[in-house]
């Protein structure tokens, strides 16, 4: 019960209960209403009323973190892990300009965020009053939407709106402000719900004759491939049930993007791996080489593509997608279809069953399958362990050994990463097998981003294996968070894996930059364990390849917190490569397959 | 949706792909503030140009407002601008004029002219021609109101360089679809 029920209350025109709080209260009582159950923040003085609000209800939880940029974070892998919404609560000035990194975050992730910042009193905005600042203008082009509440009548109304844009449509982070004055005065509230916006109307249902098109294009394939992305994850669970049956019913072959792993099982066999970039060899050969290429929630990135004039250059592209404005953008599609995946998903399933009379050439999807299994047979990600006592980790093996010991202890952990070698790796040696489970930053690489969310899902799911793999200059960026993780008694494991170098950027530099290690080295590291320590938290350590399953095992054993440091071979590249802007079929494979290539 | 827009949109883009085509948008919008700098960031934010801008309200309370937007670029471009522009959650609708159809685009300019004698009669005897009003007028200076085509303007400006031009002030255009149809 809140505070709501103590207070004045009258009718309005339509018989509706109307109550009269205070904004901050008025605030609260919507976020109940809306299903929101916890709140990552930090408190400040335009937010104090909010604060005090939060003191005297316990509806809703509210987590600090230590950094308005960690709140976000936290958020947005809550976000991603339930597929529920995020919140955070920051102050004006800078409270706000700290969510900047974390909301365009979000944008580029399509994640639902809605954060609520305090704004300075409305009779001092534009005085250059202390710790004002033009949140709304700041974050502009940081946020799906963003508002200033002017008018105390409409706060309730707006707090709902932006919930309702931040998960409907292509998901993405709304900003509301909300001047002081308006968290103190006496505000109306009725219960209601906002399902509908009068200027904003997402295409859901896609149009049928898009649906028939597509499923007729893929059945006359010869090499056909799937290319799925976080799209899938955003339509909830019943798009990757729906996105399995239809790669079975087909037989196609399925890769995927970063942001997509898990949607579909990494262990199947129709599963090619990752695609772009780092992806796997068989999945970009694929990519380039198929007559009908599938994009399902995909948006085509620079990562993904490489070369854009080269990429998959003979296929008719049939891409799905809920935001208009990505059919077209990147590359020219034949057959687009606008709408929710999920929904895309379901009625390609129909219709590939009604087209009935209409076979796929088992045929030639049998030489297709050959050929990729050639490319498969590369075995693109092998590495060579040196396994005698005393030897280096390679930071490949100590990820795949993390997932293999995670999976004999018969669980399935949720993994966060920071960004850089260890990200990829993480893609490339840690297979997914449902989706919600792998939170990364994607589309704007932010380091920093993986300690916060291991933060924010561990608090959705208090009992649940938490794994943020990390690399040790992305750790330091968000350090502060050990204290949130002490605090609440989050069980996280931070798996860092130390290399001593800002390692992508050192890869970078090798291979592009003549060797010029220009400022990559990770100088003055802290002892990892001793941090652990000084925050309260178990610190843990790797130096050798005779330690590494002790260890990951001491790790996974302990119930608490753990930071754990692995140290890795110092200059391992990460291999798959494509170079940027360069096609799909000019692939680096690294020494190791280099050397195996012309053994055989 | 514009399922078959968006497919005629592929093989127009394959035939003329690099060329650069004019557009009009013509967008209803949320009249409130930081529409309008949601629009014009969206443009300098994503590289887009905008070669000319107008907005005002346009219904009877005042809700709404119609900006209209002279811009060009390849097709694809185009597309793109006019699919980031719907996107806007405050954006009721997005016509591109040059593609809806045939339309009328209008500007108006203010032109200022200072000189004496034999330029002034001679600018003088330009406005009669162009149908341009004389709103200000001392003994060395003139001021005209000359409402039509870009193009159109654009000649008499170039016309009144020599004369003594010292000031323009011009709206940029509004545009309108021909016929019944409306956006
Ligand atoms: C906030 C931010 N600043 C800079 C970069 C550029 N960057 C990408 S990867 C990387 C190095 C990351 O080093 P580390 O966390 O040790 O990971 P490793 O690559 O060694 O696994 C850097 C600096 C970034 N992605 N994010
Ligand atoms: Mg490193």
């Amino acid at each position: 019960m809140t505070n709501a029920e103590h207070k004045k209350s009258g009718s309005d025109e339509t018989g509706q209960t109307v109550h009269t709080m205070t904004g901050a209260e008025v605030l609260l009582q919507v976020l109940a209403d809306l299903g929101v159950e916890v709140i990552f923040g930090y408190p400040g003085g335009a937010v104090l009323p909010i604060y005090d609000a939060i003191f005297q209800q316990d509806k809703i939880r509210h987590i600090l973190t230590r950094h308005e940029q960690a709140a976000v974070h936290a958020a947005e892998a809550y976000a991603r892990s339930t597929g529920k919404i995020g919140v955070a609560l920051v102050t004006s000035g800078p409270g706000a300009t700290n969510t900047v990194t974390g909301l365009v975050d979000a944008l580029m992730d399509s994640i639902p965020i809605v954060c609520i910042s305090g704004q300075v009193f409305s009779s001092l905005i534009g005085n250059d009053a202390f710790q004002e600042a033009d949140t709304v203008g700041i974050t502009r082009a940081a946020t799906k939407f963003n508002y200033l509440v002017k008018d105390k009548e409409k706060l309730a109304d707006k707090i709902r709106e932006a919930f309702y844009i931040a998960g409907s449509g292509r998901p993405g982070p709304v900003l509301v402000d909300i001047p002081k004055d308006l968290q103190l005065a006496q505000v109306p509230y009725v219960k209601k719900e906002i399902k509908s916006h009068p200027s904003y109307k997402p295409v859901t249902e896609p149009h049928h004759q898009a649906i028939k098109d597509a499923v007729t294009a893929m059945k006359k394939a010869k090499r056909p491939i799937f290319y799925t992305g976080g799209g899938i994850i955003n339509a909830g669970p019943h798009a990757s049930e729906g996105l399995r049956k239809l790669v079975k019913l087909s037989g196609f072959p399925c890769t995927s993007t970063l942001m997509g792993l898990g949607a579909y099982p990494a262990s199947d066999k129709q599963f090619l791996g990752m695609l772009g970039m780092h992806g796997t060899y068989e999945a970009n050969l694929a990519t380039h080489g198929c007559d009908v290429l599938i994009a399902l929630g995909a948006r085509f990135d620079d990562r993904v593509t490489g070369s854009v004039k080269d990429f998959s250059p003979n296929a008719l592209k049939i891409h799905a997608d809920i935001d208009p404005s990505q059919i077209n953008k990147i590359v020219l599609v034949d057959i687009p279809v606008i709408g929710d995946v999920a929904r895309i998903i379901e009625l390609m399933i129909q219709e590939w069953e009604a087209q009935s009379d209409h076979s796929v050439d088992q045929e030639a999807l049998k030489n297709w399958w050959e050929q990729i299994e050639k490319w498969r047979a590369v075995d693109c990600l092998k590495y060579q362990q040196d396994t005698k006592a005393g030897e280096v980790i390679k930071p490949q093996h100590a990820i795949r050994r993390l997932s293999e010991l995670v999976k004999e202890k018969s669980k399935e952990a949720y993994v966060s990463t920071e960004v850089g070698q260890h990200q990829m790796w993480t893609a490339q040696y840690f297979p997914f097998e449902s989706p919600n489970h792998f939170m990364t930053s994607g589309g704007l690489g932010t380091m920093g981003y993986g300690l916060p969310a291991a933060v924010g899902i561990q608090v959705a799911h208090p009992d649940a294996l938490v794994i943020d793999i990390a690399g040790e200059a992305s750790t330091m960026m968000n350090i502060q968070e050990l204290a949130t993780i002490k605090q609440y008694r989050l069980p996280v494991k931070i798996f860092i894996l130390n290399n001593r170098y800002m390692g992508m950027v050192r890869q970078w530099q090798e291979l592009i930059h003549g060797g010029r290690y220009s400022e990559s080295y990770s100088e003055s590291l802290p002892d990892f364990v001793k941090l652990a320590e000084s925050f309260g938290l178990k610190g843990m350590r790797a130096r050798t390849i005779d330690e590494l399953d002790t260890m990951i095992n001491a790790m996974l054993d302990e119930p608490g917190p753990v930071v754990m440091e692995i140290q890795v071979e110092r200059e391992e590249n990460c291999f798959p490569m494509i170079p940027a802007g360069a096609p799909h079929n000019q692939i680096l494979l690294g020494p190791v397959k280099e050397k195996t290539k012309t053994a055989s | 949706m514009d399922y078959i827009d968006k497919k005629t949109l592929q093989r127009s883009a394959q035939q003329e792909k690099d060329e650069f085509i004019k557009a009009i948008f013509s967008l209803i919008v949320e009249n409130e503030s930081g529409v309008l700098s949601r629009v014009i960031g969206l443009f300098a934010g994503r590289g887009y140009n905008i070669e000319s801008l107008t907005v005002a309200p346009v219904d009877d309370h005042g809700r709404k407002s119609r900006i209209n937007i002279l811009t060009s670029g390849t097709p694809m471009v185009i597309n793109q601008i006019k699919e980031q522009l719907n996107k806007q959650i405050p954006v009721y609708q997005v016509v591109n004029l040059c593609q809806q159809g045939p339309y009328v685009a209008r500007e108006l300019a203010l032109i200022k002219v200072v000189s004496k004698g034999s330029e002034r009669a001679e600018a003088l005897n330009l406005a009669d021609a162009f149908r341009a009003q004389v709103v200000d007028a001392s003994v060395d200076s003139l001021v005209f109101e000359l409402t039509g085509k870009t193009e159109k303007i654009d000649a008499f400006v170039d016309l009144l360089r020599p004369l003594g031009l010292v000031e323009l002030s011009r709206t940029g255009i509004a545009a309108i679809g021909r016929g019944c149809q409306t956006i």
